[in-house]
Order: C-alpha cells, then structure tokens, then sequence
C-alpha cells in the first residue's frame, strides 16, 4: 500500500502513514464518514422511494395521454372533471381510445388483525384496456360482476391470509365502506407514502363504495393514441379543444413529471430528505474536521521541522488532502455495503420501492470526496501555527 | 507532489568555497514592539569560513538560539546585514528562505522524527524536499547515511522502537543524507550518552574535514568542545569572547 501510494504521488506518503499509525484515530474518521455516508444514502433511498412510488400508479396506466382536472397536482388531491372532455378528445385527430378513471382513498380495517389500510381505490369499465400492468388487465374481467375487487398485494403490511383464500377459493371476503366485496385476484404495486396498498374495482362498484362520485365525473381520463401518432402534437390538440379551462391533458412522462414536481415541492416530505441529506453531510464533515484537526495539532512539531528542513506550505496542503481523501474512499464502501443492507431491510418493512440505482453511489462517492476535501481545508489552517522557529 | 525547487539546489553549492559560509555584520533583532520591545541581539559581527566547526555558548537567555534561527533562515532578519553561503537574507521573502533553507541540515534537541515513518523513511524526508531527481539512488544513500551514523541494523525500526540516543542519531542522519553546505545543531549532545555524543560530534568534525561542511553547534556540553576550531561565548546579545579552541583549553 505505502509502496503503491509512493509510487503514485512522487513522495512518501506521510498522510497516510500517519493515519495508519493511529488506528483507533483512523477507525473513529472512518467510522464518522461511513455514517455519513449511510445517512445520506438512507435519506436518498427514502426520497427516491417517495418519488418513484408516488407514480407506480400513473406507470401502470394504458395512456399515452392523461386528462385531469386543470388544477390537477397531485394523486393525493385530486379535483374531478367533467366526462364531456372525454368525448371532446375522441373527436381529436389522432386519438384511438379513451377511457374514464375513477380515483379515491378508502380506509379498510382487517377484522383478523385489526390493521387498517389506506388503499387507493380506482374504478374502471371492468372491458377497458387500462392498464398497461398486465396482471391488472387479465384479471379486469373479473370484476364484470359487481362487488368485486383486485387488491395489492405488495400493500403494507399485507395480511397474507387474504392470497392464501384467493389462491385456494377464488374470493377473500371483506366487508369495505358497509358493503361486501370480493377479493377475487392479486396483483402487485406496492405502498406510497400516502396510501398503504391499491384497490381495483369496477366503475360500478366504485360508485356504491363512494356514494359521493359520479359517472359523469371521472379523476382521469386515460386516452390512447393511433400508431405513429405525434403525442406531443395529439396533446396540444386536445388542449386546445377545450372551450372551458376546467381539463387539462399531459402526456404519460408529464404527468409523473408534474406529480413528483409536486412532491418535491408542495409536501415537506422532500424537504425533510434534503434537510437530512445536508445534515449528514455536515456530520460527517464535522467528525473528519476534528479527526484531520487533532491530527494537525498533533504533528505539528513533525511538521515544523520538515518545514525548517525546507519543505513549503504546500506540501502540507497535500498531506492533509492526502488524508482527507484516504478517509473518503476507506468510508465510502463500508458506508455503502451498510446501506445496501439497510435498503433491504427498510424495503421489507416500509413495502417501499427502496432500490439503488447505481447512479447513487457515484453521487454520494462525489459528496464524501467534497465532504472530506472542505473538512481537510479547514484543518489546514491549523498548519500556519507549525512555526519552525519555534523548534528552539 | 514534491516541494518546489525554483533555484537549482546544487547552485549554492558549486559557489566558491572562498566565500564564508556565514557572515553577519551589525546584526541586531528585538521582540515585541512599542514599550514592550526587547532587543536580544546588539550589532553582531561574526564570519563563519566553510569547512569550520564552531561552538557557540553562553547562558540561557544570551540570545544564541535567536542567532542561529537567524542565521539558519528560520527567522526574517530585522536590521544589519546576514549573508549565508554568499546570499543576503535581510528582506529575503518566505519563498527565498524556504529555498535557502534546503542548503542547510537542523539537528535539533528535541529529535522531532515523525513517530508514524520508519528510521529509513525519516531520513528520505531529508532528500524528498530535493525534488523527484534526488530519489533516484534514495536507498543507498539514506542507508549509507544510517549506517554512518551507526543505524545499518536498524532500518526499519519505527521511532518508537529506538531509544533516545538512536532516534537523534536518526535525525541527525537526517539532516546530514541531502548533503548539507552548513549543519546546525541545537545541544545535539544533550540526549546522548558520553560516548555516543563523542561519536556524533567527531562524525560532524569529520564531515568539515572531507566535505568542507561548515558545523555551526550551540551546546553547554564541555565534553566537545575540543572539536571545535573555535569557540564563540555570547552574553546578553552580544559576542563577548571569540577563541581558538586551543586557548579555550588552555584557559
């Protein structure tokens, strides 16, 4: 390692000869950054989690382009708008189908285990071509009969009760709003930070669950176009055909656009997740500050002398960023491997979409070297006190 | 990334060696300033020719150590004239001392190695700051000066590992491996036994002899002093006496 190091940077490599001597020194500086470095990843896992799952539902539309009311931000506050629209986008070149979506939040609470659930509830012609999630659309049929439902079971906390009784009888009954419904099939979406699990019915079912919806009012209305249709352009049109500002159409990516645009936003959620990505950040800047300071001080009569022996300032600069750096890689891979594990572990527990995506050590590995590299030039200030004349 | 060398080390080194290796002449300097100002050096005039060992002594406080930071380019000079190797150090910047300063080797009391560098490295920091062109033969060279100082089997002992009398050994290997124009040390004896101080003081007087290495010591040990060519005793700032180490002796 020195022979390597020496070989690499021209001199000895005194940094980090001088950590490898302390090692309860260099365990405590590479333990502070691999906790910075869980922390910021944790934080990261969570908030993309947050982004990706609040559009699991979006992604698993048939659509190329989505209607929804004009004021429409998010899944979670959704503003109905009128059925006509539809019709008006039939009549729109380019347009092949289009179909009503009807979407609310329904609370449920499992008499077996006393859990309640928060599902989102989505209505739909039990014949339309919807979802582009295939084990949603194949099972669609199923609901032609009234009463009936789809559930996810990647919800949270799922009650496995419940796919057993579907794998053995066909039906898990439940009793949701006052009324009964018929689990008939599974399929698999997963939690959102606001709802626990998604619920598929027929429109018709819909309306006697929430009493309150009506047909002639749907949250979305999905639209599909011909083949080789300009989107952008078939979306454009659609828009402008609306005489009434009440509707608005946004092609598939803009509409998850606009809904994690929202939760980034318009929820302190994203924000928490930054604020812990900043404060991770400085706690780990913190902990190898005072590593690389002690260390300064301590060497200070080392350095004093090589400093009468003729070295510059700038040779000391670079023992402390030498340092500085050894810190960030040997933290960096514990901190990740520890976080690969607890992004399993977080996975399970939360039913949340928690996945690395390999662009994310590369950020991260980018954070900690700019982490490591302000605390070491914060620590070299300290070096102007290395006087030589003093040495006397 | 190795130090900078703007001047051609070797420069210096190749001037003529009529030239005196240190020469001050109305050499003052003071600390503190206002009210509080102390003068601690008045008007020193010494000449110091290359190839001399000189022992500089007097009582604490008599402003020895002040001279030799000055003289060693560790301190800006203030007022009056220091020339060392032939090269004015009044109003010499950090840059010209630091570089000045690689002509030089620092033997200190307090043997200052870097505890984490074994005693082979300690000593190559002593030819790093050469630039990458010196590293070429490092080995042979730091383990020659190792073996010099009577180290060979110790190489690779960290300085924890050596006792006190080997670890100024060390550093004096150290000061000595770049091949120093003008040594100076600091009590350089005073952690070492009798005999191992004898040793490092005739291995000082040997290198004046044969490389023409001027050795400038301040020390209170009498046990050397008869390596010396002369013998310069300093009392409150000034220069009071200055013989030829045969006199002190006969004295």
């Amino acid at each position: 390692m020195t022979f390597v190091l020496t070989w690499l940077i021209g001199r000895l490599p005194i940094g980090w000869l001088q950590l490898q001597h302390n090692r309860t020194r260099l365990l405590s500086a590479v333990g502070g950054v691999t906790f910075a470095n869980v922390l910021i990843f944790m934080q990261l896992g969570f908030m993309g989690a947050l982004f990706e799952s609040s559009v699991k539902a979006h992604r698993s539309w048939n659509a190329d382009i989505v209607i929804a009311s004009s004021d429409f931000r998010s899944i979670r506050e959704l503003n109905p708008l009128p059925r006509a629209r539809m019709f008006q986008a039939l009549a729109v070149d380019g347009v092949a189908e289009a179909e009503c979506l009807y979407v609310a939040p329904k609370t449920w609470t499992d008499p077996e285990t006393g859990d309640t659930t928060t599902f989102r509830v989505t209505g739909v012609r039990p014949d339309a071509h919807a979802f582009k999630d295939e084990r949603i659309q194949s099972q669609l049929h199923l609901l032609r009969e009234g009463d009936v439902g789809l559930v996810d079971e990647g919800s949270r906390q799922f009650n496995p009760h419940i796919s057993e009784n579907i794998a053995r009888d066909g039906v898990h009954q439940v009793e949701i709003a006052g009324r009964r419904l018929e689990l008939r099939g599974l399929f698999h979406q997963g939690a959102s930070f606001d709802a626990d699990g998604a619920l598929v019915v027929s429109d018709q079912t819909f309306f006697r669950m929430l009493p309150q919806f009506r047909a002639g009012t749907p949250s979305f209305i999905l639209v599909r176009c011909d083949a080789g249709a300009d989107v952008e352009r078939v979306m454009a049109d659609i828009n402008a055909s609306f005489s009434e500002a009440d509707a608005r159409a946004f092609t598939m990516e803009g509409i998850v656009r606009a809904e994690q645009s929202y939760q980034r936003r318009q929820t302190p959620i994203g924000f928490v997740f930054s604020f812990g990505i900043v404060i991770g950040f400085i706690v780990g800047l913190v902990m190898v500050y005072q590593v690389l300071t002690t260390d300064v001080q301590d060497h200070l009569p080392e350095y004093a002398t090589f400093k009468a022996i003729g070295y510059s300032s700038w040779y000391f600069l670079s023992v402390v960023f030498e340092e500085a750096l050894s810190l960030a890689t040997l933290g960096f891979f514990p901190g990740l491997m520890i976080s690969l594990v607890l992004y399993h572990v977080a996975a399970e527990a939360t039913a949340l979409p928690i996945t690395m995506p390999w662009t994310r050590p590369l950020m991260v590995s980018g954070f900690t070297l700019l982490m490591c590299t302000i605390s070491g030039a914060l620590a070299t200030r300290r070096l102007a006190q290395a006087d030589p004349a003093d040495l006397f | 990334m190795g130090p900078a060398s703007t001047d051609s080390p070797r420069m210096l080194a190749d001037s003529p060696h009529s030239v005196p290796a240190i020469e001050t002449r109305g050499l003052c300097h003071s600390f503190g300033g206002g009210e509080a100002k102390l003068e601690v050096l008045h008007s020193i005039d010494l000449k110091i020719e290359r190839g001399e060992v000189i022992i500089l002594m007097g009582p604490s406080g008599s402003g020895k150590t002040t001279l030799l930071t000055l003289v060693g380019c560790l301190r800006s000079v203030q007022t009056g004239s220091a020339k060392l190797l032939g090269q004015e150090l009044l109003g010499a910047d950090e840059r010209h001392l630091m570089n000045m300063r690689r002509h030089l080797g620092f033997i200190f009391q307090a043997h200052n190695l870097h505890n984490s560098l074994s005693a082979l490295q300690n000593v190559r920091m002593g030819l790093e700051v050469h630039g990458r062109a010196s590293l070429k033969q490092w080995r042979v060279a730091c383990e020659n000066t190792l073996k010099l100082v009577g180290l060979g089997d110790r190489l690779h002992y960290l300085p924890g590992k050596l006792s006190g009398g080997q670890k100024q050994r060390v550093a004096i290997a150290r000061a000595l491996v770049g091949n120093p124009d003008v040594v100076f040390a600091d009590e350089p004896t005073a952690a070492l036994d009798r005999a191992t101080g004898q040793q490092v003081v005739s291995l000082l007087r040997r290198l004046a002899d044969e490389r023409k290495t001027t050795v400038f010591i301040v020390t209170h040990d009498h046990r050397i002093l008869d390596y010396a060519d002369r013998i310069v005793r300093m009392e409150e700032g000034r220069i009071i006496d200055s013989t030829t180490a045969v006199q002190d002796l006969a004295e």
